[in-house]
């Protein structure tokens, strides 16, 4: 990252947008301090915090034992009390061993005691397949997250969407948690810092189409976009919507879509049973019933765990073939 | 030769098989046939689980840390079967559905390898409940990391084990890294012998190179476990390379990997051997090239074994006389048919 301080940037990655949000805000306020496994010395596992450490020093930029349940419990604690940490897990499946801090504490804190006190904090984590990392090191959790009142959740799949809304979770009051997928670390897109288009809590329509509504985010809005240019070769014109936040969800867009396409597939990572798609499923039936020409297609990883062997794990997420398949079919 | 002849002979050959394997999963990665980078050797740290290996009875049972190779090979583990399951094959372990982290065989007495720091502390607890129980005469060892010594589930464990008087032992493999951070920056005590030991369990904190020593004072821990005593054992060590295969270890210097590799367990041995006149150069000569022979069959193994069946995604989630999880396949086409 040679330049911080340019407003535009033609080509950045993930990471690195990452961590210029991380950068710019900590220049703004003086409140937020970084802490996880790792963030400093070592720079994130992911290297979102690289070099950080240089420049802001270890009171703000603070490696912590490996101590999921206490990094989230702590951060709490300061951000209730004047700070406003960015809490890093190094994988979500450590929700895991901090579930208790973060649903039991975290998102109840306000709404017990009355509204007396927010606990303006980030917690990032990184999810998803794609490593061959097995069981543990590979879900997708963000229906634990989003069953949980009281908890902002953003899940971006742009860099310029990762920039802007880890800046605007840094200037809301409440706790959010911040997921991001593996493999996307290295991929790269635009950054128009001044270009934050009402992101927080809004979908975003990556290409407009009138026959299939694609719904989705994080990696898998990639496999959206490609399927939907493979469709396009077969005359079939899908929408495709990055819904970027799950808490705020923007309902709107996504029914609006639907009711304009008639159609609608729903696509994530997480496993089948009760997931982001069941929420999303729901919405549209209840809002597009009259609307829908065919029944609404969730399609996700298995209700199994990850397996590590690679060619297990390629077909335990879902593939572009198979949306292009099952877009067609929707379409017929 | 004599028994006390044996000994040193026998944990040399351990320790030997132990570092060649790693070398050769390190190929194994190179040469792309690994299921993904997240491998963890313990090359440098192989003196803690051979003693431990060798003091521990057939029956025993064992839980590891994500760096587990070493001690499931000192626990007689096939390193056909483990090379095969780093490559996500079939004739793996557990079918390439595992891999390096999460391996296991339920014959051995390994009940699991874990990805989660921390998370195979509490099994042995309930390893040590069974035995007891069923008087089995079984010890239960944890085997983790310096980095689980900062989770709270395992000052859980450590209470439920001296509260209940279990067949447990805890081994820490402090090798004064958890991935780039140095163990005095991630442990407020480091004498973990202390913590341990305000729980009520027997400690023993092994420092040095002297494995004939390092056998017989953990032999001891163990035997006391066996009566009902649970303990605590810390090993001191260094990991030589990096955290994981990627990892380059930019947070050390090279002067510190340069001295620390100076303590290698492995050469002290041979030369113990030597200078008592146990065995010859010839001798540990053979030995070395019997066993690379032996993981260089592995390796071939491992390469040779066949991808797994895509029906594996479904398998093993419920008892197998329970119906499999029906594909999102399945679901969608009877949807849209
Ligand atoms: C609960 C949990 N937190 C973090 C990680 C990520 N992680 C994997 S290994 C590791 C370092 C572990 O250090 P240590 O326990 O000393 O074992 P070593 O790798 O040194 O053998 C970390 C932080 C994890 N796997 N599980
Ligand atoms: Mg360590």
């Amino acid at each position: 990252m040679s330049d911080l301080n340019k407003n535009y940037y033609e080509k950045i990655t993930f990471r690195d947008a990452l961590r210029l949000a991380i950068h710019d805000s900590m220049q703004e306020d003086e409140k937020i301090i970084v802490m996880g496994e790792d963030v400093a010395a070592y720079g994130g596992a992911y290297g979102a915090t690289k070099d950080l450490l240089k420049l802001f020093g270890p009171k703000r930029i603070i490696d912590t034992p490996i101590s999921e349940a206490a990094i989230v419990g702590a951060s709490m604690g300061a951000a209730l009390t004047g700070l406003r940490p960015i809490a890093e897990l190094m994988y979500v499946d450590f929700f895991g061993m901090s579930m208790d801090q973060i649903a039991n504490q975290l998102a109840k804190v306000r709404y017990m005691f009355g509204g007396q006190i927010n606990a303006p904090m980030i917690l990032r984590a990184q999810g998803g397949t794609g490593r061959s990392a097995g069981a543990q090191h590979s879900q997708s959790l963000e229906t634990w997250i989003m069953h949980t009142p009281g908890l902002y959740l953003s899940i971006p799949y742009t860099p310029n969407d990762a920039y802007h809304l880890l800046r605007a979770a840094l200037k809301i009051n409440n706790p959010t948690i911040f997921i991001e997928h593996k493999l996307l670390y290295n991929t790269s897109g635009i950054l128009d810092k001044n270009n934050p288009d009402q992101i927080f809590g809004k979908a975003q329509i990556r290409k407009k189409g009138k026959d299939l509504s694609i719904i989705s985010y994080s990696r898998m809005v990639n496999f959206a976009e490609k399927a939907a240019e493979e469709l396009a070769k077969q005359k079939i014109d899908v929408e495709v919507v990055d819904l970027r936040t799950l808490n705020p969800l923007d309902r709107e867009t996504i029914i609006e879509s639907v009711n304009k396409t008639k159609r609608a597939l729903v696509l994530s990572e997480s496993c089948y049973t009760a997931g982001v798609p069941s929420e999303i499923t729901s919405i549209i039936f209840e809002h597009c019933y009259t609307n829908l020409l065919k029944p609404v297609i969730r399609y996700t990883a298995e209700d199994t765990p990850a397996p590590v062997a690679p060619n297990l794990e390629e077909n335990y997420i879902p593939t572009i073939e198979k949306i292009v398949e099952y877009s067609k079919k929707l379409c017929k | 030769m004599t028994q006390s002849n044996t000994l040193l002979p026998n944990l040399y050959k351990t320790m030997k098989r132990i570092r060649t394997f790693e070398e050769r999963v390190g190929e194994l990665f190179i040469k792309g046939e690994t299921a993904g980078t997240m491998l963890h050797l313990s090359i440098g740290e192989e003196l803690g689980p051979t003693c431990l290996g060798a003091a521990m009875q057939k029956q025993d049972t064992f839980t590891t840390h994500h760096r587990g190779h070493g001690i499931f090979i000192a626990r007689g583990g096939d390193p056909k079967k483990m090379m095969a399951e780093i490559a996500g094959k079939k004739d793996g372990y557990c079918k390439g559905k595992g891999g390096s982290m999460h391996i296991a065989d339920m014959k051995l007495g390994h009940l699991g390898a874990n990805a989660i720091v921390g998370g195979g502390i509490p099994t042995v607890v309930g390893a040590g409940l069974s035995s007891k129980y069923l008087e089995e005469d079984k010890v239960s060892v944890a085997f983790f990391g310096d980095g689980a010594m900062q989770q709270g589930i395992l000052y859980e464990s450590m209470n439920m084990a001296s509260l209940w008087k279990l067949p447990v032992v805890f081994c820490c493999i402090n090798n004064q890294y958890g991935m780039g951070t140095k163990i005095d920056n991630a442990a407020g005590l480091k004498d973990f012998s202390k913590r341990a030991a305000s729980f009520g369990l027997n400690t023993l904190h092994i420092d040095d190179l002297d494995i004939e020593n390092a056998y017989v004072k953990s032999k001891e821990i163990i035997d006391k476990a066996r009566k009902f005593e649970p303990g605590f054992i810390e090993v001191e060590c260094y990991r030589f390379f990096g955290h994981a295969r990627m990892d380059k270890s930019p947070y050390r210097s090279e002067e510190e990997e340069i001295k620390m590799r100076k303590s290698d367990p492995i050469s002290y041995a041979s030369n113990q051997m030597l200078k008592n006149k146990i065995m010859n150069e010839d001798e540990i000569k053979k030995i070395n090239e019997k066993i690379s022979i032996e993981m260089d069959e592995a390796m071939d193994f491992a390469i040779n074994s066949p991808l797994n069946n895509q029906k594996e995604i479904f398998t093993d989630v419920y008892d197998e006389s329970e119906p499999l999880p029906i594909s999102v396949e399945e679901r969608i086409n009877k949807i849209l048919s």
